[in-house]
């Protein structure tokens, strides 16, 4: 037990505060994530982490928390989104592209002059790359109280977003106010996005987002089970990540931890891909079924 | 005609400049079976989404009374939706509510119920993005049936099924609908699989619908006036065939393929 968890583990002030934060965050990101997975939105949440980066590093310029400058940012470029109707990849990855590139050179800037005025490197590193133990403690409500709104306004347009992914015109048919569902989930998406921020950084919280709802998607069948799967493997790869950062501080090279954000989206990663190590479902028998009839049509 | 579910009065839509429908006017009384013919591109889709008030027509009224049932053609739905076709069914339950509800057992026997009466009972627990085209389309109507709709509507159901997924389609949906007392409104560009359970048809044609019962609307006289060029109707091994003379384009592809 030693070996695997490091004296002072469950003693220490930073690692309460990780783990829980972590939790709250691993959660809501992973249910909020499995909706843009089914929207079709992964892009979306990948275009807000880019331009959360840039508010993160802007804030950090003038002194602010950088989760400010996540949530402005993130929330700010989902209402643009939903105004301007970008969020899906369709026809629009030229225009997108240019953007996030155009946000992802000024989030270099704000971290080059910020380091000139502070001499530290450190602090643009927790913005693109996060740092879960160094969350200065008067954040911590503000976090754990815009994951709770984020995971309960997904939760409470849940069924509506089913529907409409399932249809629009069915979803619209039956007077479910598509339009502004869609923007109230995108405002929830770069909530969740500047969240994740602060866990495993900027550039890192689509892993945290969309990996976890991946791997339920292949795992687990039925809305309610696959988000419950998504929460468990977002928190179970938070615990084990933060985990594994406090013990590398014994580590090569010694005396320096390892970044969260590196063993969290690793063990993410990791997961999706032991999902393809799995024997094929048992779908694949209805498939065959399927080809069958079509086999059958005189078409 | 005092309970009529739907009534249309001098419909017009115009879509982009283009007069895609012109003076329709219909009704649909409860438990009439009721088919939307026409070659594609005609406005069926056009007529039957200003009916849900997806569309606003640009003239005349749409009156419908009652709950609406719908069955879109197509689900743009990726393979890896965690939706099964258990949850789809149940979201016709109340899809369009807030909040996420608990698991109840009367719930799910009502699901099962529905599944089991349009055929699906064996594909319950798949992923509805997995089935074949004919599956989902069962699946669609028990999702449109299980609120008891008054009116379902459905967009060519029967578009890229093989022949014995039509014919299990038709027969499931006049079965429900009789048991259901649900009037229907099908579209589809081949009328002949819908013959032994329409009771009315309306023929749309270069923007204009002429409806009665089929022998009243299925005229060379009635679709070559809707049409504006000569039509011929032939009645070949029992199949109904709408030929436009000289040209082919009048007619809904599959009949023309037949006789090509």
């Amino acid at each position: 037990m030693r070996y695997l968890i490091a004296p002072g583990f469950f003693g220490s002030g930073p690692v309460h505060v990780a783990l829980a934060v972590g939790t709250v965050v691993a959660v809501t990101s992973a249910v909020t994530g499995l909706f843009a997975v089914t929207r079709g939105q992964s892009f979306a949440g990948h275009s807000l982490s880019d331009i959360a980066t840039t508010g993160g590093s802007g804030a950090f310029l003038v002194g602010v928390n950088q989760f400010w400058g996540y949530l402005a940012f993130g929330a700010g470029a989902a209402a643009f989104m939903e105004m301007a109707g970008v969020q899906r990849r369709r026809g629009r990855d030229v225009a997108t592209g240019v953007v996030l590139g155009a946000a992802l050179g000024l989030a270099a800037l704000f971290l080059y002059l910020g380091t000139l005025r502070s001499s530290t490197t450190g602090a643009s590193f927790t913005i693109l790359f996060g740092s879960v133990f160094v969350l200065t403690p008067s954040t911590v409500p503000v976090l754990v109280a815009s994951a709770l709104l984020a995971l309960a306004t997904v939760l409470l347009l849940a069924r509506m977003l089913l529907l409409t992914s399932l249809s629009p015109d069915i979803a619209a048919a039956r007077g479910v106010p598509v339009r502004a569902v869609g923007a109230a989930y995108l405002m929830a998406l770069g909530v969740s996005v500047a969240l994740s921020a602060m866990v495993v950084g900027a550039v890192l919280s689509t892993a945290m987002l969309i990996g976890p709802a991946a791997t339920a998607l292949r795992v687990a069948r039925g809305p309610a089970r696959t988000a419950a799967a998504a929460a468990g493997i977002g928190a179970a790869a938070t615990w084990l990540g933060i985990l594994l950062a406090y013990d590398s501080f014994y580590w090569p090279p010694a005396r320096h931890g390892w970044p969260v954000s590196f063993f969290v989206v690793t063990l993410v990663a990791g997961g999706y891909l032991l999902t393809y190590l799995r024997p094929r479902r048992r779908r694949d028998a209805r498939h065959e079924g399927a080809e069958r009839e079509h086999a059958c049509s005189p078409a | 005609m005092a309970a009529e579910l739907l009534r249309l009065d001098g419909v017009g839509v115009r879509l982009g400049g283009r007069e895609v429908l012109r003076d329709v006017s219909f009704g649909i009384a409860p438990g009439e079976f009721t088919g939307l013919i026409g070659p594609n591109g005609a406005g069926k889709t056009t007529l039957l989404r200003v009916i849900l008030g997806l569309q606003p027509a640009t003239a005349g009224s749409v009156r419908v009374s009652g709950p609406v049932g719908y069955v879109p053609q197509r689900l743009g739905i990726e393979p890896d939706t965690p939706l099964r076709v258990r949850d789809v069914v149940a979201l016709g339950l109340d899809g369009h509510r807030l909040g996420i509800r608990l698991p109840s057992r009367a719930r799910r026997d009502r699901v099962d119920e529905m599944l089991a009466a349009v055929g699906a009972g064996a594909y319950a627990s798949a992923r509805i993005g997995e089935l074949s085209g004919g599956e989902q389309q069962r699946v669609m109507i028990a999702h449109a049936l299980i609120s008891r709709p008054r009116l379902l509507l459905l967009d060519e159901p029967l578009a890229n099924l093989d022949i014995a997924s039509v014919h299990g389609i038709v027969s499931v949906l006049a079965r429900l609908a009789r048991a259901q007392r649900a009037a229907v409104l099908i579209s589809a560009h081949d009328m002949n699989p819908l013959m032994p359970v329409m009771d009315t048809i309306a023929y749309v044609a270069a923007g204009r619908v002429a409806v009665g019962t089929t022998d009243e609307v299925v005229r060379p006289e009635v679709l070559s006036r809707l049409y504006g060029q000569h039509v011929d109707v032939l009645r070949v091994h029992g199949r109904i065939l709408v030929v436009a003379a000289g040209a082919a384009a009048a007619a809904g592809d599959a009949q023309v393929t037949a006789v090509g």
